[in-house]
Order: C-alpha cells, then structure tokens, then sequence
C-alpha cells in the first residue's frame, strides 16, 4: 500500500465539500483527496496513497540531491580516463 | 523532472553503491522499516549488490501483518452478517483468520467489497440506505488521514449506516519495541519514507538518542534505497547517530501538519496488539469518544472472539528482523502466496511474500 509513485495534479474541484483533484500517473488519470494540501495547484506533483495526496514533491531538493551525485559520477569518470576534474 | 526515472537512474546508484563499498569495514545490521521498502530492495536486487558485511532486516511496516488477528476474526464476524456491506482495502482478502479469510465468507455470499480510497466506503453507505457498510480502518501513519477524512465526512454528511472496524498502527512505538528486546541486533534504520511524509521525523530524535542509532529517512526508488542505506552506514561507521532525511524531495522534519490534525480530530492514542509481536504500549490509534458511534466494535457485538493462530508460522520473529523467512518451516511448502498460513505470505508488503517472489533462500 506504501509504493505511492508522484502524479501530477490537473485538475482541482470540489465533492461534497471536499477538495479533490484529477492526478496523471503517467497517463493513468486517478482521483485524490487534496484536503491536507491546501497549497497544492495544477501542475504540482504529489504522493497519493489510499486516495489521497500525502504531500508536494519539492523540484528544489529532488535537484539538489541529483546534481550531487552526478558531480561525484563526473569526478569518477574524469579520475578512470585519466582527467583532471575541471 | 518528473521525480521517477531520474531515481532510477543505474550509474547514479552505482556511484552510491560504490561510496558504500568503500566506507564500509565491519559488518553490520540494518533494518529497513516499511515493507514497501523490502520489496523494492528484492525487486531492484539491491540487496545482492551490497557487500557482505551489510546485512538487511525486514520490519514490522506492512500493515496486512500486524493487524492483530481479534480483529480480522472480528472483521470475519461482521462481514458474515446479513444486512451488512464490508468494505477493504484489497490486500487484507486473504490475510488468514483463526478458521478462514474474507474471501471464503464472500464465497459462502457475503457481501465484501474491495475499496481503493477510504472516501469509497462512505460513497457505498450512501449508496446502500438499507445495509450497514463497515470499512476496515486499517493501516500506519500513511493511512491514517486518509482513514481519518472518511470519517470526519461520515459525520459531515450525516451517514448512519457508515462505521469503522479500526486497526491504526504508529512506528515509533514499534521501533522502541524492537530496540529494547534481548535478542536485538538491529544497529540501524531506514525510516519509511512516506509515514514520515506525514509525521515528519521530529519523532526519532530522542529514539535516535536513547538508543544511540541512526535513523535516515529513506524513499522508495532504488537511487533512494541505496542513499538510506550509505547515510546509515556511514554514521554507523564513525560513531554517529543522527536522525537524517535522505528523501528531502518529499519529506520535511514537521511533516504534513493538515494531516496531522485531520488525525487527531478523529483519533487517540491506544495499546494495541501486533499480530505476532503482541501488545505494545501506545502504538495505536484508536476512535476518540465523540466518534464512538461510528465504531463497529460496538455497533456490531464482536467482544467474545476467541483466537487461533497457525502453530507453525514465526511471522512475530520475522517481523521484528529476529528471524529469516526462510527459516520457517513451512516457509514455500506448507505457506505460499495461493495459500498462505500467516500474513506476510499475503500481502504485496510482506517479508516472506517477497522472499517467495524474488527467490531468496
Ligand atoms: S513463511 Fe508463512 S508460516 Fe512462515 S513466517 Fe512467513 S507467513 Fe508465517
């Protein structure tokens, strides 16, 4: 029950007085809950678990992790050739 | 970015795999906590191409197998009963009972009803003015607002004939558990990615201290999985024990506070039983009064259930990383997936489901 892959949001309406939203799974459209995300907009990416969106995905910190590791990658290839790092 | 294949990426796990690799000089014991967790590591192979001082240990986190079996006897109960409509998440069917499992009282003409979103069940009852739907209220802290808001609109829309069988469980509870029984060797953990979404992590840091772990909060893709298990490591290496989140794209230490409240409207702290591992203090949540009449354990009269479990099954060592799922005896022969004797065999979280699966020995 906890294999939440991100969706993104594309559509934010109201049902029976509960924010509910359309996400894209990958072109899979499912619906969620988004009443703990009440910052959530279209195009924003979330969790959902159980019909409902846990929380946003932030770009920010998802990049910040990636560039670190790409940079150490870089560093390993440069230091197999032969390279200096520039 | 769309937060998927960039996770997946193999040269990037490889550069984390190989940091592992070379900060690691003496064996030691992990404990990935969520059983969503255990099964990407299995279908990944990510435990295979970690070095042999390293091992892994499968948690107590798949909500199918701890739901004490009183409760899935009194879920057997109820849904047996004429007039009434149950309603489950789809992993608990097959989840053995003392005698039999819901799909053999829905062979027998029960009416059981598979839901993906708690919020489905209310829509049933609304739906079913003349039958009494129960929903399974089952599950960890990732569950629980979305259990939580169906009922908060039970009450909002004034359905009746809604009530809920509940079984909430909380991790840290689970994680004091396991750290102080003699026969621990747990050294560190993999918290679970998405029950902190939730709660935040605030909550490990005095488990951290107390215990002198470390805890990293760990996502689900494999470049996530292998994170978790350096920023572990390394700490485990040079003495450290921090709480740290390795899946900061999601997780914040405060946690999704909308959520929390939704919570702790509806529920309340409790003792409750863990199937296999039995009570531990605190460790639930359960319906506070002003929700009384919405709890299907009064509503429908299941007090005197009387319990049996499979003699053979060790599902409590297995799920507190005592115990392989190997090392039961009726592991693969007498317990497998099409029939299971206890309920990690079930469910798409369970340790011994994943074994089974992805065929280690
Ligand atoms: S293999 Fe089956 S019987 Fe053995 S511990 Fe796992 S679920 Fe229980």
């Amino acid at each position: 029950m906890c294999l939440g892959v991100p969706g993104k949001i594309t559509e934010i309406y109201d049902n029976l007085g509960i924010r509910m939203a359309k996400i894209d799974f990958g072109g899979v459209i499912r619906e969620a809950c988004l009443e703990a995300l009440p910052e959530a907009r279209v195009g924003d990416y979330t969790i959902v678990h159980a019909g409902f969106a846990l929380n946003l995905l932030s770009e920010a910190e998802a990049e910040e992790t990636l560039s670190l590791l790409r940079d150490i990658a870089a560093l390993d290839e440069n230091a197999e050739s032969g390279a200096q790092p520039a | 970015m769309q937060f998927v294949n960039e996770f997946r990426d193999g040269e990037l796990v490889r550069v984390v795999l190989d940091q592992i690799h070379r900060t690691v000089t003496r064996p030691w014991v992990l404990m990935e906590i969520c059983g969503g967790q255990t099964h990407s590591i299995m279908r990944y192979g990510l435990d295979q191409l970690l070095p042999p001082e390293i091992e892994l240990v499968h948690g107590p986190g798949c909500p199918v197998c701890v739901t004490p079996l009183e409760q899935i006897d009194r879920a057997l109960e109820i849904a047996s009963q004429p007039d009434v409509i149950f309603t489950s998440f789809g992993d608990m069917l097959r989840v053995p009972g003392s005698q039999h499992d819901l799909y053999t009282i829905r062979a027998r003409g029960g009416k059981i009803q598979v839901v993906y979103a708690p919020l489905d069940a209310v829509r049933i009852a609304q739906q079913n003015p003349d039958k009494q739907v129960v929903f399974f209220a089952i599950g960890f802290e990732t569950t629980a607002p979305a259990n939580a808001m169906a009922i908060l609109q039970a009450r909002a829309l004034g359905v009746k004939n809604f009530s809920v069988l509940v079984s909430q469980v909380r991790v840290p509870p689970a994680m004091h558990a396991i750290l102080s029984a003699p026969g621990n060797r747990v050294q560190g953990f993999l918290a679970a990615g998405h029950v902190c979404t939730i709660m935040g992590y605030w909550e490990y840091e005095p488990i951290a201290a107390q215990y002198h772990i470390p805890i990293v909060v760990t996502g689900f893709e494999p470049l996530d999985l292998v994170l978790g298990i350096q920023r572990t490591v390394e700490q485990l290496e040079r003495g450290a024990c921090e709480v740290q989140n390795a899946y900061s794209r999601v997780v914040t230490r405060d946690g999704n506070r909308p959520a929390q409240s939704m919570i702790e409207r509806v529920f309340m702290p409790v003792d409750r039983n863990w199937r296999g591992i039995g009570m531990i203090p605190q460790s639930g949540w359960g319906l506070r009064p002003e929700y009384a009449d919405l709890d299907a354990e009064q509503r429908f009269d299941v007090a005197h259930i009387q319990t049996r479990e499979s003699e053979l099954c060790i599902a409590g060592q297995v799920l507190q990383g005592m115990k392989k799922p190997h090392d039961c005896p009726a592991f693969g022969t007498l317990c497998t997936p099409e029939n299971p004797l206890g309920a990690p065999m079930v469910s798409s979280e369970g340790a011994c489901a994943a074994f089974y699966r992805y065929g280690r020995r």
